[in-house]
């Protein structure tokens, strides 16, 4: 015990080595345990579903051995909505508003995702604005979900500071996203085909304006934590997996990048022409949690060269595909001209109907790998919608990640899955 | 058409039942009881390395003569090539088949929620039991077709029910061990988890769902 307290005192200076890299300091001697075998009987410890650390309804039942995680077994399902079984009930347009509501923090890649996954079920070939600015809305759904991910798992490490310059950066993108779609959380940007609306005036130059400042948030929040010795002794080989293990487990996005697996789908699945973009993925060494937050902040800073990008590409033209029965046609013409009536009426009576077929269809959503899984049988509503949730399948490593460790470092792990439980639930 | 195909019909013939090409995507389909074994090679051979398993799902069709579908999304990390794997399960026999926990730990949560949501038993499964859906949950299994939008039970019966759960329920038995309180649960809980009954509640119409 004693011991401990001295480390924690050394600790309190920087962790950063001579050459100014921050250094990996073990919190106790390697291959000893930090407390000594107590050898009382275990303790049952029910966390949530009501806690701030679960980000949500997640409950953690965890066996203890002293302070130490014998078994942590969680139990998910109370945010069930049975999305994937109202989805079967509705037209695929109908379902986008849906997918609002899987992953909240980041909405605007869920719909992307929706409506690319039904256009490559029908064969559809979107405009090249559309194309640009769904990219637009991905990386803006990516940068705000990372920041709320960096703000939270701040604060349950025990740093309060960061969540307040997070969240107020993320405010900026919310006013662009609310100025665009009307809404903050519940966007239903996009339609099969096209997009509920093109983005409004004064979008491109506020949003150029936050690329331009946006690093100097992200600056601040790194020299804040990436050095900070509390920072990295609370998270530095903790929860660490090999990358061997993380593909065994499933896991995708930042997950399983900080383990040194370099995969992610925009590069090696690309769709909407992310292989015309100039970015990295940052890809972590030791796949601990530290490694993960250095892959989510460096992902926000390639985030914002890809938005950069594609303003400065962003063409003009229509943004839906020329075809009405895929999309409405405009309100004027469906007054007046009887052909677009009939295509009006029977897209909103019958909605889009693919032919028969399946298609699954992954995107880099922030959590990791989002696909929808379609299966049509010719008729307006899906025979099957799948979503593959990566908050899901990111979480069921926790108990592997937690095995062994504190327990105040089970809520860092917990913290470092990224977890919607949203989506997980579904 | 993905060269696999070609590959696993000249490695297992006739354990290769159907193959095709769906919006660009290669669909194979495979005999149940060799699911494995094709998983197995499929993710060990070289040349074929499909490492990564990105997701397992079931589809059950409106067509009600259709088998339910067990789908394995497979991709190879090192060769960049996705391939879907499919195996058919008629609804007249037993639904079941062997789980892929032992090629990929995180088979483990996707088949529980195959289980949860379809009735699909995957044998070997190392904790089959209900994960999004409560354990004690009786109306079925919510994905398949028969089972209606708004749930098996009135809205009256199903609050009824969450009004009457007993909150000690909500841990499994190993759980309870560790408290040291399975001794003051209510008799019918306890013989219930004691049978190993978690996860498989018996249907109220009788037989197992």
């Amino acid at each position: 015990m004693a011991e401990k307290r001295v480390m924690e005192m050394a600790l309190a200076t920087t962790g950063i080595d001579s050459a100014g890299r921050p250094v990996r300091i073990p919190l106790g001697v390697e291959g000893e345990d930090v407390e000594p075998e107590l050898g009382g009987e275990h303790m049952l410890l029910n966390l949530g579903p009501q806690h701030p650390a679960t980000h949500g309804v997640l409950r953690l039942v965890v066996e203890l051995d002293g302070e130490v995680v014998v078994r942590c077994v969680p139990h998910v399902g109370y945010l069930h909505s049975g999305f994937e079984k109202l989805g079967e009930y509705r037209h695929y347009n109908q379902i986008i508003p849906l997918t609002d509501r899987t992953d909240y923090l980041a909405p605007m890649s869920n719909n992307v995702g929706l409506a690319l996954a039904v256009e490559k079920l029908m064969g559809l070939t979107i405009t090249p604005r559309c194309t640009v600015l769904r990219v637009i809305a991905c990386e803006m759904s990516r940068i705000i979900s990372h920041l709320v991910w960096l703000g939270t798992t701040a604060i349950d490490i025990g740093a309060f500071t960061p969540f307040l310059w997070t969240f107020q950066e993320r405010e900026k993108i919310y006013d662009l996203q609310e100025a665009w779609t009307g809404a903050r959380l519940t966007t239903s940007l996009t339609r099969v085909g096209g997009l509920m609306a093109d983005i409004p005036d004064g979008f491109v130059e506020g949003l150029r304006t936050f690329c331009q400042n946006f690093h100097k948030t992200i600056d601040e929040v790194e020299r804040a934590l990436t050095r900070n010795g509390i920072w990295v002794a609370r998270t530095q080989g903790i929860g660490a997996l090999s990358g061997e293990e993380a593909i065994n487990w499933s896991l995708s996005g930042p997950m399983l990048r900080a383990s040194g697996v370099d995969y992610d789908v925009r590069k090696d699945r690309p769709y909407l022409g992310y292989e015309t973009y100039d970015f990295d993925v940052p890809i972590g060494e030791v796949g601990d949690v530290y490694d993960r937050y250095l892959v989510r902040v460096e992902e926000l800073r390639q985030s914002n060269r890809i938005l950069e990008q594609a303003l400065d590409r962003l063409p003009d033209g229509p943004i839906n595909v020329d075809d009405h029965r895929v999309i409405l046609p405009p309100k004027h013409a469906a007054m007046s001209d009887m052909e677009s009536m009939i295509h009006h009426f029977k897209q909103v009576m019958e909605g889009v109907k693919p032919p028969v077929g399946e298609a699954y269809l992954p995107i880099e959503s922030p959590k990791g790998e989002l696909a929808y899984y379609f299966v049509s049988d010719g008729t307006a509503k899906p025979v099957r919608w799948r979503i593959r949730p990566p908050a899901f399948i990111n979480l069921a490593a926790l108990p592997r990640m937690a095995e062994g460790h504190l327990l105040s470092d089970l809520i860092a792990i917990n913290a470092s899955v990224d977890i919607v439980m949203g989506e997980v639930d579904r | 058409m993905n060269p696999s195909v070609a590959a696993l019909r000249e490695r297992f013939g006739g354990a290769v039942t159907r193959s095709f090409e769906s919006c660009g995507d290669t669909i194979v389909h495979v005999d149940a009881t060799r699911a494995i074994e094709i998983l197995r090679w499929l993710k060990d051979t070289p040349g074929q390395d499909y490492n990564y398993l990105a997701d397992i799902t079931a589809v059950e069709h409106r067509d009600g003569e259709r088998p339910i579908e067990i789908v394995y999304e497979l991709f190879s990390l090192t060769r960049k090539v996705p391939l879907r794997v499919k195996v058919e399960l008629p609804k007249a026999e037993e639904l079941a088949v062997d789980s892929a926990v032992p090629i990929w730990a995180g088979a483990n949560w996707l088949e529980r929620e195959v289980f949860d949501m379809f009735g699909v038993t995957f044998r070997g499964h190392p904790d089959l039991r209900r994960i999004l859906m409560w354990e004690t949950y009786a109306e079925g299994y919510p994905l398949r077709k028969d089972f209606p939008l708004r749930g098996r039970f009135s809205r009256s019966e199903q609050v009824r029910q969450a009004l009457n759960a007993n909150p000690e329920a909500h841990y499994s038995m190993e759980e309870l061990a560790i408290a040291n309180v399975a001794h003051e649960l209510p008799a019918e809980i306890r013989d219930r988890l004691a049978r190993g009954q978690r996860g498989v509640i018996p249907d109220p119409e009788g037989g197992r769902g």
